[in-house]
């Protein structure tokens, strides 16, 4: 038996504990600072729109920590001693190990603005964030969004949901356009001045104003303009927070380094998470990659090694989702935001400008390679499968209602779409396959190929 | 001041109206209740419009300029669905007016010979349906479909991004104003026997009470029919309905009590318990409940076929009047309604009725019904859990991944319309949906 310590009570911290318990008998300890238990990050912005309490995004109750035996410690570690196998805390106390997992997640990024650190100023990441701006929010008359990603729009509906104006300052010319592609950042656009939000496209923040008692009054951005406001919001990206151990013998470049197995350069340790940056990573995908369920994955693969079972990290074929105030985002595959040479799409959007399918495929195969989805649920193991099989369009045209994971009595779109295809593509298709959950399942038995 | 601003400003304007014309139309029927009111059709009528209207402008007002899609803001912070002074006050309200139901009518003004107070008040209205005066049922069955008439609008409203939210309030509107309320009004007004055509024994408990069967068996071809009917509801019907749709197609596209806590319940779906306590209690609870009433009718049709009032030593007549009092007044209406605003609108179905420990067991056994999860994409934001009036952990599914197959589900569709990442949605499928769902049972 081992004793295993895990930095970081985050989803890959904690799926890592959970699989190391069903997998083993060994000690586990989990370390945090942030919260005596395992929240869902992903579900900050509910609390503060009373959507849920804080222990609604408590995935776990109390007492699964004392069945499962899994040890939990809330300070910070200062450092690690690696040679000595032990951890020094904040609290003055010690914990040594025989296995160490680093899972220390993000920090939001501050490049170096003028007042960033003006009180009133802050990113929303950890839970402390959340208590800030509660603390805050009487106060404010209007708020400043800096950054256009997806925590950016988050912060603008929780700012809206308690009537607070909100100024949304995005660099590029389109929200999101580094990931998005145009008609879908357009529709996003859109969607955001619907709900009242003052978008400001194209806008960069120059300075960040202060009055004396250090409280922020106001922004200037780089056209000159001015914009008052009682709080700044900086949501422009976060990076892996490694800081305390930067300056170790750990190998780091942007987050700490690791191998396929997950393993940093010092034996019995290995990094899982926000904080782990691939040295290698699977074509087609990031060596860091922020998202929820790489978390879970890495944090379930690195259980699997530890108790004996040395697994390789697989992400599979990359996929995100998320929720742009009323409109769904799914992703599966590759969709760059301009298409590259070799490869092409089928675009197709609903008149009511909330609805959108696109298939991006390779040029000159025609296989399938990407779908982007706005408003429409698509079944995530169906379009895997188009992906892996390397389906061609014409196919996945023909089958695609079985990709459809709407709810039911939703508007079937599949007659529209292929009518667009047909006019553009002058090819005679017909649909082959229905959207009830039996056809996708024999389709799925059928074809069950792993990644 | 910003447009912004002057919008809502005006929002709160009106909404303040809606809720002075909604309260003048309910203070009317308290001073029915007081006699302080003169009886008459349109008066009464008056009243109960003030208060349709005043909802359906409130409603309006919430949702009119805000864009389609799920809006369960500030439901925590609302005195009202938290469990607020508003809300401990609503849940007092509600039972006490269900204790005066039940058991003090006399003081609503139900009479022997002639009613006064809100009884009376109501009964011109009886007049006009069924040329009888009203009695305190005939009171509660008219509030009861008005709050689901009133309140399924309130609900469309909110959900109206939903279709399949849509139909199915459609559906339990219809049921509760055609099925539970004109038709058996209707059938006393040609002096058959009252019978709510969707109404299933074991909800319908005194389905078979010797007085009731011996009714029917004298009523002649209708009396037989609705003999014959509520026996096929039973055996046939209802089965074969849940094994293609799972129990919600009576539960939360039929039912009345869950019409109610579908509609009106809405806004304190997200107060039901979560805990794993709550679960355990939740089975001993409603299996228990179960077993008294088969024992109970049991007991009553041995004794109305035997002539006997008792078996072994136990009286039948006092199982049957114990159940009544526990079980179809104080948990069903007192508790089931009453709490509401405290545990969350759907307490009786959960943790009482025999009918839905039945159809759950179907469901989870028999049925190609089930939740599928749209792989790994869960966010364990915790919407589903929250917003899951029978108090089932969605999420500690969905995060696995796995398909959802709970005897307690009523397939509301709410945790599905509520996620933010699509991770839900409610099936009926065939194929292999055994070996889907073993692997969760196990
Ligand atoms: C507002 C918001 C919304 C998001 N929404 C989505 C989404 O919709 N979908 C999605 O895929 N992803 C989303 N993400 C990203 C996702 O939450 C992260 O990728 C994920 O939480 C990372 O998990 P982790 O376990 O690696 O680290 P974290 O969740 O960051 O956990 C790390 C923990 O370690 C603690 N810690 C760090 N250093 C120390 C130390 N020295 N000593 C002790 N404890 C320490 C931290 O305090 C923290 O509690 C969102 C993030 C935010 C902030
Ligand atoms: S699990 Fe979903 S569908 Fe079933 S009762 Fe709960 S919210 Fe409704
Ligand atoms: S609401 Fe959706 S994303 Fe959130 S926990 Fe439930 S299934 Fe997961």
């Amino acid at each position: 038996m081992s004793k295993i310590a895990i930095i970081g009570n985050g989803i890959s911290g904690v799926t890592a504990a959970r699989f190391i318990r069903k997998n083993s008998m060994h000690e586990v300890v989990l370390i945090s600072e942030e919260s005596e238990y395992f929240f869902s990050r992903t579900a900050l912005m509910y609390v503060y729109m009373g959507h849920m309490r804080w222990k609604d995004i408590q995935p776990y109750e109390r007492g699964f920590w004392k069945k499962n035996k899994i040890d939990l410690i809330q300070a910070r570690a200062e450092s690690i001693q690696f040679d000595k196998k032990c951890i020094q805390l904040n609290n003055g106390s010690t914990v040594n190990y025989d296995y160490l997992i680093l899972a220390t997640g993000s920090k939001s990024n501050k490049y170096g603005w003028p007042g960033q650190d003006l009180s009133g100023v802050r990113g929303l990441y950890h839970k402390q964030d959340l208590e800030y701006l509660e603390r805050c929010s009487p106060g404010i008359r209007r708020a400043v969004i800096v950054g256009g990603g997806l925590i950016g729009i988050e912060l603008a509906e929780m700012f809206q949901s308690r009537n607070i104006p909100v100024s949304f300052l995005v660099r590029e010319p389109q929200f999101w356009s580094m990931i998005l592609p145009e008609e879908e950042s357009k529709m996003i656009n859109r969607h955001i001045l619907e709900h009242g939000i003052d978008l400001r496209l194209n806008s960069q923040l120059k300075e960040i104003n202060g009055n004396e008692a250090g409280n922020v009054h106001s922004v200037t951005l780089d056209s000159g303009e001015e914009i008052k406001c009682d709080y700044v919001g900086l949501t422009a990206g976060v990076s892996p927070n490694i800081k305390f151990i930067e300056s170790s013998e750990i190998e780091t470049d942007r987050g700490i380094l690791v191998d396929e197995y997950l393993r940093t350069n010092i034996p019995d340790v290995f990094a899982i998470g926000d904080c782990a940056q691939l040295r290698k990573p699977r074509k087609g995908r990031r060596d860091i990659e922020a998202v929820w369920y790489t978390g879970r994955m890495m944090g379930e693969c690195v259980a699997q090694t530890i108790c004996g079972k040395q697994q390789i990290y697989d992400p599979g074929i990359w996929f995100n989702s998320a929720k742009f105030f009323d409109i769904e985002y799914q992703v599966y595959g590759q969709v760059p935001s301009k298409m590259t040479d070799d490869l092409e799409s089928f675009y197709w959007a609903h008149e009511n400008g909330k609805k959108s399918i696109r298939i991006v495929y390779e040029k000159t195969q025609q296989t399938v390679v990407g779908f982007n989805l706005m408003g429409i649920r698509f079944r995530h193991e169906v379009c895997e499968q188009w992906i892996l099989r390397k389906s061609a369009l014409d196919k996945v045209l023909e089958e695609i209602r079985l990709a459809f994971f709407d709810p039911e009595f939703y508007e079937d779109c599949s007659a529209e779409l292929l009518e667009i295809y047909r006019q553009k593509s002058g090819k005679k298709i017909e649909a082959t396959a229905g959207w009830r959950l039996d056809e996708a399942n024999l389709f799925l038995n059928k074809n069950n190929q792993k990644t | 001041m910003s447009t912004f601003g002057i919008k809502i400003l005006q929002k709160g304007r009106n909404k303040m109206w809606s809720v002075v014309i909604g309260f003048s139309g309910f203070l009317m029927l308290v001073a029915a209740t007081y006699d302080l009111l003169p009886v008459g059709l349109f008066i009464l009528v008056i009243s109960l419009t003030l208060i349709s209207f005043g909802i359906i402008l409130y409603a309006y007002e919430a949702y009119r300029d805000v864009p389609e899609g799920i809006k369960n803001n500030h439901n925590f912070f609302n005195s009202l669905s938290s469990r607020g002074w508003l809300g401990w006050l609503t849940g007092m309200v509600l039972t006490g007016f269900y204790i005066l139901l039940y058991w003090f009518p006399e003081y609503l003004g139900q009479g022997d010979k002639s009613n006064t107070g809100l009884v009376a008040f109501f009964d011109p209205l009886s007049q006009l349906l069924k040329k009888q005066n009203a009695s305190q049922w005939f009171v509660y069955g008219v509030l009861y479909t008005l709050a689901i008439l009133i309140m399924g609008v309130k609900f469309i409203w909110k959900y109206r991004h939903s279709k399949y939210q849509l139909i199915r309030t459609l559906s339990v509107i219809f049921f509760q104003l055609a099925f539970a309320f004109l038709i058996p009004e209707f059938m006393l007004r040609l002096n058959m026997p009252y019978n709510d055509f969707k109404n299933m024994w074991p909800l319908n408990y005194y389905f078979f009470d010797g007085w009731h069967l011996q009714e029917m068996m004298q009523n002649g071809n209708i009396g037989w029919l609705m003999l014959i009917w509520g026996v096929l509801m039973i055996v046939v019907v209802s089965p074969v309905l849940t094994y293609f749709f799972g129990k919600r197609w009576y539960c939360s596209w039929v039912c009345g009590c869950g019409g109610l806590a579908e509609t009106a319940g809405d806004p304190f779906r997200h107060l039901s318990d979560k805990s794993i306590a709550a679960w355990k209690v939740e089975r001993y609870l409603i299996y228990s409940v179960l077993v008294f009433s088969v024992v109970m009718t049991a007991g009553v049709l041995y004794s109305f076929y035997s002539g006997r009032p008792s078996i072994a030593g136990i009286d039948t007549a006092s199982l049957r009047s114990i159940y009544g009092f526990l079980i179809g007044s104080a948990f069903s209406g007192v508790i089931g309604v009453g709490f509401y605003p405290l545990l969350g609108s759907r307490v009786w179905c959960r943790f009482g009725c025999p009918m839905a420990a039945i159809l759950g067991i179907q469901q989870k056994f028999f049925s190609r019904f089930r939740i599928t999860t749209n792989g790994g994409q869960c966010i364990s934001c915790g919407n589903c859990s929250t917003y899951c009036e029978m108090g089932i952990d969605v999420r500690a599914y969905a995060q696995k991944g796995q398909d959802i197959v709970r005897a307690s589900c009523v397939g509301c569709g709410v945790c599905s319309a509520v996620c933010p990442r699509g991770v839900l949605r409610l099936e009926n499928g065939s194929i292999d949906i055994f070996d889907r769902a073993k692997k969760v049972r196990n």
